[in-house]
């Protein structure tokens, strides 16, 4: 069972309160469209690097929950990562990997080990202190209140298929002008 | 003779170049005199990386949170970490600071004149990429660090600090 991306990524908003989000990929085109606002984050540079920009805000402002929307193969990109955040041990720290099982915004091919690895075990694994797998929007209703209050870090695997259609920007996603309304939002944010 | 670099006065730059945190992977020219005084120093948050494109994005997270972060590394890291350093520090215009160890460079021999192809390169990669780049040889070379940092954070563009020999 997998959940539409997009209605995974409209339950977030709905419950998002002050938190910063950050996105990557198909994740970030959705979320900018579906959830747009001053602290969302998408300006990360290279593939793989979505979780390291969000670790720098996490530990730069603990008084912030940080929320990271992250990939399958972005994550295989930077697996050390998980290893790095658990040992950094942000307790405001919410690491969300959508898991399609594949490079979707490079032509869908499947990731190796598509269907046989687990996310939430190489977090167990690396340290971090609670993981969730979650394949229904039921459950990620249900269990979200939770997972955006509970101590990080915390890993959520997101079983999703591809939503509807939605137009890709990526000059958008790294444009100098919203990462400096990043910053200025978040100086206000007190 | 080889000059000679002061660990206690690199370490009194940084500070004065306002940085608290500080991202790391071990780097045999560093690890010894800056690494580990540092990881002791309640001066320092020392945030250990598995690698150093990740020590990169977390530099880029922090100042956007605010914050002055030094990345330390070996050259060979640097090299591994081109693509974001391109991504994030370069495009991003996110002024992400490192301290690069050139290992096994010969004594009194500039990088780009070593007899080893991957410190011969160093130089003119980051030239290639419009990166200001600083080399530490001696005493006399650390009291440009906090400039060159203040100037990295008021241009937003990355800064690499060479270190040319093992700081004692």
């Amino acid at each position: 069972m997998t959940m539409k991306r997009d209605d995974c990524l409209k339950a977030l908003a709905r419950q998002r309160t002050g938190e910063i989000v950050v996105a990557v990929y198909k994740a970030a085109q959705e979320w900018i469209q579906i959830a747009p606002h001053p602290l969302n984050y998408t300006f990360t540079g290279a593939m793989g690097q979505g979780s390291s920009h969000g670790l720098g805000l996490a530990l730069g402002r603990p008084d912030k929950r940080v929320v990271v929307l992250d990939g399958d193969g972005s994550l295989l990109m930077n697996l050390g990562t998980l290893v790095t955040i658990a040992n950094a041990a942000p307790k405001n720290f919410v690491h969300c990997v959508l898991e399609n099982g594949t490079y979707e915004t490079n032509g869908a091919v499947p990731i190796p080990g598509a269907g046989k690895i687990s996310f939430s075990a190489f977090a167990r694994a690396a340290g971090y202190p609670k993981t969730y797998a979650i394949s229904s929007l039921e459950e990620w209703e249900r269990e979200l209140g939770t997972i955006l209050h509970e101590p990080g870090p915390i890993l959520v695997d997101l079983k999703v298929e591809p939503a509807g259609k939605y137009a890709e920007d990526f000059p958008r996603l790294y444009d100098l002008k919203h990462r400096e309304a990043f910053g200025r939002a978040l100086r206000e944010s007190r | 003779m080889q000059p000679a670099l002061s660990a206690a006065e690199i370490i009194r730059e940084i500070k004065r170049a306002g940085i608290r945190f500080i991202v790391a992977l071990p780097d045999r020219t560093t690890s010894e005199h800056l690494l580990k005084p540092m990881l002791e120093d309640p001066d320092f948050r020392v945030v250990q990386v598995c690698k150093e494109d990740e020590g990169l994005s977390i530099c880029c997270g922090l100042y956007s949170a605010g914050h002055r972060a030094l990345l330390l590394m070996q050259h060979t890291g640097l090299l591994d970490s081109i693509n974001a350093l391109r991504g994030s520090g370069v495009e991003g215009r996110n002024p992400v600071c490192m301290m690069v160890g050139l290992l096994q460079l010969e004594p009194g021999v500039k990088p780009t004149e070593s007899k080893r192809y991957g410190l011969r390169i160093v130089e003119p990669v980051l030239d290639a990429m419009k990166v200001e780049h600083h080399l530490l040889q001696s005493d006399d070379d650390i009291e440009k660090m906090a400039p060159a940092i203040e100037k990295a954070y008021g241009t937003e563009t990355p800064l690499v600090l060479l270190i040319a020999t093992e700081p004692s």
